[in-house]
């Protein structure tokens, strides 16, 4: 079970979201419960049609939730309105997509820098740690070039470096190495373990077991519920 | 927050030139239109205000009356109604700037060998300050001279030059009706009046000698015209009342009798030429305003067509914190600088044409700090109005549909 030492940064408690569809009302997630810690480091599995896309809209404060409580950070997210859930989004999380989803007309440094012209940072500061993000993730001499000159997997490392740039409390990684071969995704992996070694919590959808192994703690989904959750078993020589 | 907003603006922009120039253009020919044909309205009630001003303002004449012999009428100014001391009555009234007994027709003037036919105008020295004219050369007449009624003449500028030529007129000696007139001061140029009627072809004497010498008089002391000049425009009205009640009490006209009188008001045909040039001003802009419409729509037309292609991109961005005000903002900028740069080059473009237009056809042409701002506003104001719903659209996407969007 998860560790109990800090206040859960993500607390789910009987969280359900339906959908109308053609055919009537559409339950796509059927109370959910689940507590995130400080620190941790989550995969989310399971097939498509589970509810894990649900799920993780809901915990990225991109949709509100039919019934059921969702606290991050302490704050209650189910009956907050559009602009303050844009605040959570930029502040309190940053995200990680399958399609990298870079600006594609603004420079590495630009799009790094994007959420804080959001947060109403100055210019000055918002390259700085631009700069310093991209030198993080080793992509420092390419501060200058745009999305389109670089590998997929550097620019998964430049969207890691966007969702760092605010110091956000939590990373949502959504299918990360979905569009990576498994070289790249595995430099990839290895770049969340050093993230979370700094004590950042991080949760990641994915489908591949090899890439949930990467992760502390696996929680699997199938029609709309989880039905397991646990942590890692750390076997031979895999970490 | 705005300053780096602008940038992104300029970057969308320059991300499609084609598309944004074209959109630009429509707001270019728009702008262009407006200030050109603001330009040419202005010029003609400029044209207009110029030629009133020469012939004075708060202008009226009364005309002695008609009368009838035998069935037979005689126009205006046919009987001796009027006359000298009338013209002293009024000019103590209040409102009243400058009264001027006249008697004018048309003479033949000769000097040496030239002679020359124009309109010969009897008078009183304030008859000049009536009509706000200046004299250029050597000097006007004064009461004395119309007490005395000494024969000398004041000239226009066409008389001038048709009967001296290269001659200072000065001091010579010219003779209208066989009578010699000394010449002693040449009139200031104010081409044209609202008739075509050229104004400086006139010979000004003094208003005794002309009627002694050179029309006659059935009544020594009548004349047929006196020219009256109010204070103020808006005290003419006030002044034409008392004016008619003064003459038909001294003329000693009963209730119910007509008036042995005509009056017009000079001004009042200027100004209704001037109204017709603003109303066909404003028709011009309004038509031009049109094409400005046309501009605006079409800067709607590709901001919904860039707001669908861009769904993705506005769907990261709300995902990675922009509050729906912060995307409506950014469309509206972008809507806004089309707008404008349209507008500076319309305003340009516009300018341009107007100078050639005024070089080429030597039409007056008349471009304000005024409309220039007009076109400015108009502009933002295109800008945000058509700019506003493509803008809202894109604010209310939702961000998980904005980001599936391929």
């Amino acid at each position: 079970m998860p560790p109990m030492a800090n206040a859960a940064v993500i607390r789910v408690a009987g969280l359900g979201k339906s959908y109308e569809t053609a055919a009537g009302l559409f339950p796509a997630l059927k109370g959910v419960d689940l507590d995130v810690r400080p620190g941790e480091f989550i995969a989310i599995m399971g097939p498509s049609g589970s509810g894990k896309s649900t799920f993780m809209n809901l915990l990225g404060c991109l949709d509100t939730p039919t019934v059921g409580d969702y606290f991050l950070a302490g704050e209650n997210v189910a009956q907050m309105d559009k602009d303050a859930l844009a605040l959570l989004r930029n502040r309190t999380l940053g995200f990680v997509f399958q399609g990298f989803n870079l600006l594609p007309r603004m420079t590495l440094q630009d799009n790094v820098a994007l959420p804080l012209v959001y947060a109403g940072v100055d210019r000055e500061t918002r390259q700085q740690r631009a700069r310093e993000l991209l030198a993080k993730v080793g992509l420092g001499q390419y501060a200058e070039s745009l999305p389109s000159r670089i590998s997929g997997g550097q620019q998964q490392r430049v969207a890691i470096a966007r969702a760092l740039v605010n110091r956000p409390r939590l990373i949502l990684a959504d299918e990360p190495t979905g569009n990576l071969d498994s070289h790249t995704s595995e430099e990839i992996m290895r770049l969340f373990e050093e993230l979370n070694g700094e004590g950042i919590t991080i949760v990641l959808v994915t489908h591949e077991p090899d890439i949930a192994a990467h992760c502390k703690r696996q929680v699997r989904f199938l029609d709309g519920q989880i039905v397991s959750d646990h942590l890692t078993v750390v076997d031979g020589g895999d970490a | 927050m705005i300053h780096p907003m602008l940038g992104e603006a300029w970057l969308a922009m320059g991300a499609n030139r084609l598309r944004t120039a074209l959109t630009m253009l429509g707001m270019v020919i728009g702008v262009g239109a407006v200030v050109i044909m603001m330009a040419i309205g202005q010029g003609a009630q400029y044209a207009v205000q110029q030629t009133i001003s020469t012939m004075g303002s708060n202008l009226f004449i009364v005309l002695s009356g008609s009368f009838t012999t035998a069935g037979v009428r005689s126009g205006s100014a046919g009987a001796p109604t009027l006359n000298v001391a009338d013209g002293e009555a009024i000019a103590e009234l209040d409102g009243v700037a400058n009264v001027a007994p006249t008697h004018q027709g048309t003479r033949q003037l000769v000097y040496g060998s030239q002679n020359w036919s124009s309109q010969v105008i009897g008078t009183t020295p304030e008859y000049l300050d009536a009509r706000a004219w200046n004299i250029v050369n050597g000097a006007g007449f004064g009461d004395s001279d119309v007490r005395s009624a000494t024969r000398v003449a004041i000239i226009g500028k066409t008389v001038a030059e048709n009967l001296f030529g290269d001659d200072d007129p000065i001091g010579k000696t010219m003779r209208i009706q066989q009578n010699p007139f000394i010449v002693i001061g040449v009139l200031g140029s104010k081409g044209q009046n609202l008739d075509g009627r050229d104004q400086d072809d006139t010979v000004i004497i003094p208003l005794s000698t002309a009627q002694r010498k050179v029309f006659g008089t059935p009544f020594l002391g009548s004349v047929r015209m006196i020219m009256v000049q109010a204070d103020s425009a808006e005290g003419m009205p006030r002044v034409m009342e008392s004016v008619s009640s003064l003459l038909r009490q001294r003329h000693r006209l009963r209730d119910g009798m007509p008036d042995d009188f005509f009056m017009r008001n000079l001004s009042a045909a200027a100004e209704s030429e001037a109204e017709t040039t603003r109303t066909m001003s404003i028709l011009l802009g309004a038509i031009a305003s049109i094409s400005l419409l046309v501009g605006g729509i079409g800067i709607m037309n590709i901001m919904l067509v860039s707001v669908t292609e861009r769904t993705r991109e506005i769907g990261i961005r709300m995902a990675i914190g922009a509050r729906q005000r912060d995307i409506l903002s950014q469309f509206l900028l972008e809507a806004v600088m089309i707008s404008f740069a349209g507008c500076l080059l319309g305003l340009l473009l516009g300018l341009g044409i107007a100078l050639a237009v005024n070089a080429l056809t030597g039409m007056v042409i008349v471009v304000s700090g005024s409309s220039a701002l007009i076109a400015f506003a108009v502009a933002a104001g295109v800008g945000i109005f058509f700019g506003w719903y493509p803008a809202q659209k894109a604010a209310r996407l939702d961000p998980i549909e904005a980001l599936r969007y391929q």
